[in-house]
């Protein structure tokens, strides 16, 4: 009995470790946004006064409203696509599936393998041939269609009853209606699982934009960060702000739908 | 009569589904396929070419065989390997341990755990790069903490020395993902019946038995598609090498696909030879993947 009560001890030791690291570094960086840099660097671990003055100081050296209000459209308008898009597919691969459709997802699936850098060249020559440089088109188009979404709202849909579709059909709904009434509210947590993880990958995309959008009122909040960073001198208490900043709606929207995005993988690994 | 007749509107009606089945999943198909495989398909033949954004011609397997002569694009294959080999394993280990901590129906505070662990993922790569690196700067958090210790008298220039720059970007790296993967462990776990886990105990099994016995084997198809997708990510690994330490001190932590950036874009675009040694991370992940695919098939 001391025993397992020795080891349950642990576990919680463990557990409490690993979470205090897990949440320091955040913590820190909520912190250093309220400190002056000096304090910053010697170490403080209390919230400071400067919060308004890194403000302050951070809106006048770069064009934050902007890099927000882009990160913003950016990833709602990407997140929007890649749900209707691919959770179609996911649905089609599925409940209408056959050889061909089997075959033409397994070679999809081959698309997971591609790595970035490798396609960001000829996609780069692409968009740049089409005057396309620059604009919001080009930032998203190349991650809408993911297979891993695909596979995500294929596995989904295969816990979706047929009776439910059979019922509709009868009751003289044509099949986008199904789908579109039926499917899509059944599936909210694989929904809302899906959008938490296209969102935060669109918000957090880097190397992409920073390949495709050459004009500063384009630029995203990732990119403002790290242009930041630029200089030789560092303000900690204005980066980290800016930091906090971007790392805000990211984890707002894990908060909000933390819940679902646990159901939603679960039915995804099944 | 009338049954052939319904069985004709049956094959029909079967033949619209059918046709309907393809029209949903179209739209998503045609754009991987122009924004992925046809890049792709472009990216090998732009591999075999030479010169200049452009002014490209064929020169056979030059940008192949120049790859393996060039000094820092062999660093960068043998940091991104370093990292591979030993950052994956031990961040797999951990987020499988504390995934079948979490998963123990008498632990309290579940959900607090669950969330702070998984918090570090919530967080841009951007975001997280530099703030490891605001915390390991010379006069950074860690530094200022050891100083007051009275371990260091100066600050120490963890990131301008090579050994100490690629274990800070392991550290991050593990700090980042380990959450990530623990929520794909706690929800293979999830479909485990804890009933299992409960006779393990009254046969007076050990946890390191139930670990290695009963999660471990039972949770394999999700082990396998974690290290598929880490594997995968640690090949293409950038954000960390370029604003945690910008590839330094002198490309001692600079990545694959920081260097391919660098040669595309940072100086004089050398597409053909960039898309050479992209192509070679392509090679690379199938590679691995199949690999890994093939050794998770066999212990079954």
């Amino acid at each position: 009995m001391t025993k397992t009560k020795r080891a349950n001890a642990l576990m919680y030791v463990v557990l409490i470790i690993v979470s205090v690291i897990s949440v320091f570094p955040l913590y820190w960086m909520v912190i250093s946004a309220t400190n002056k840099s000096v304090d910053v660097s010697r170490g403080t671990m209390l919230p400071g006064t400067a919060f308004l003055d890194n403000f302050k100081s951070l809106f006048q050296l770069q064009p934050v409203q902007s890099a927000m209000i882009n990160s913003f459209k950016y990833a709602i308008i990407l997140t929007v696509c890649a749900l209707v898009i691919c959770s179609l597919a996911g649905y089609g691969f599925e409940i209408y599936h056959d050889k061909g459709k089997d075959m033409v997802m397994s070679i999809l699936l081959l698309a997971m393998m591609v790595p970035f850098v490798a396609t960001m060249i000829p996609l780069f020559r692409m968009f740049s041939s089409a005057k396309l440089l620059d604009s919001t088109i080009a930032v998203i188009f190349p991650t809408i269609s993911t297979p891993f979404l695909i596979m995500m709202f294929r596995q989904s849909a295969r816990s979706f009853p047929h009776d439910i579709i059979e019922a509709a059909r009868i009751d003289g709904l044509n099949e986008i209606q199904i789908f579109f009434r039926m499917f899509i509210p059944t599936m909210r947590s694989t929904y809302a699982a899906a959008m938490t993880i296209t969102f935060m990958n669109a918000w957090n995309n880097y190397l992409w934009p920073k390949v495709i959008i050459q004009s500063d009122a384009n630029i995203t909040m990732p990119m403002l960060v790290a242009n930041l960073t630029e200089g030789y001198v560092t303000d900690y208490g204005v980066l980290m702000l800016a930091v906090l900043l971007c790392s805000l709606p990211t984890v707002i929207i894990f908060f909000l739908l933390q819940k679902s995005f646990a159901e939603g993988i679960t039915g995804a690994v099944k | 009569m009338s049954q052939t007749k319904s069985q004709k509107r049956k094959m029909s009606l079967e033949k619209k589904h059918n046709l309907t089945g393809w029209a949903f999943l179209t739209p998503a198909t045609l754009m991987i396929a122009v924004m992925s495989f046809w890049p792709m398909v472009q990216a090998f033949i732009l591999s075999f070419q030479t010169g200049t954004a452009n002014k490209l011609k064929f020169d056979g397997f030059s940008n192949y065989t120049r790859m393996f002569k060039d000094s820092v694009f062999m660093q960068s294959l043998g940091n991104t390997f370093l990292y591979l080999i030993i950052q994956v394993p031990i961040m797999l280990i951990l987020a499988l341990i504390l995934a079948s901590m979490l998963n123990n129906k008498n632990l309290r505070c579940k959900g607090l755990f669950r969330t702070a662990i998984f918090l570090p993922c919530a967080t841009s790569l951007v975001s997280y790069a530099i703030i490891f690196r605001s915390l390991f700067g010379v006069d950074g958090f860690i530094n200022s903490v050891l100083i007051k210790l009275g371990i260091l008298h100066t600050g120490y220039n963890f990131l301008g020395h090579a050994t100490s720059a690629k274990i800070i970007i392991i550290i991050a790296l593990v700090w980042r993902w380990t959450g990530y993967n623990m929520v794909f462990y706690l929800s293979g776990l999830q479909n485990i019946e804890y009933s299992v886990y409960e006779a393990a105990k009254i046969d007076g099994a050990s946890p390191m038995q139930t670990f290695f016995k009963i999660t471990v084997p039972l949770l394999k198809p999700t082990i396998l598609l974690t290290a598929v997708m880490s594997t995968n990510g640690t090949l293409q690994l950038f954000d960390e090498s370029l604003n945690l330490t910008r590839g330094g001190p002198s490309n001692a932590t600079i990545t694959m696909s920081h260097y391919i950036y660098n040669q595309s874009f940072k100086y004089v675009p050398k597409f053909g030879y960039a898309s050479a040694m992209s192509f070679l991370i392509f090679i690379l992940v199938a590679i691995l993947a199949f690999i890994q695919m093939k050794v998770g098939d066999k212990r079954d």
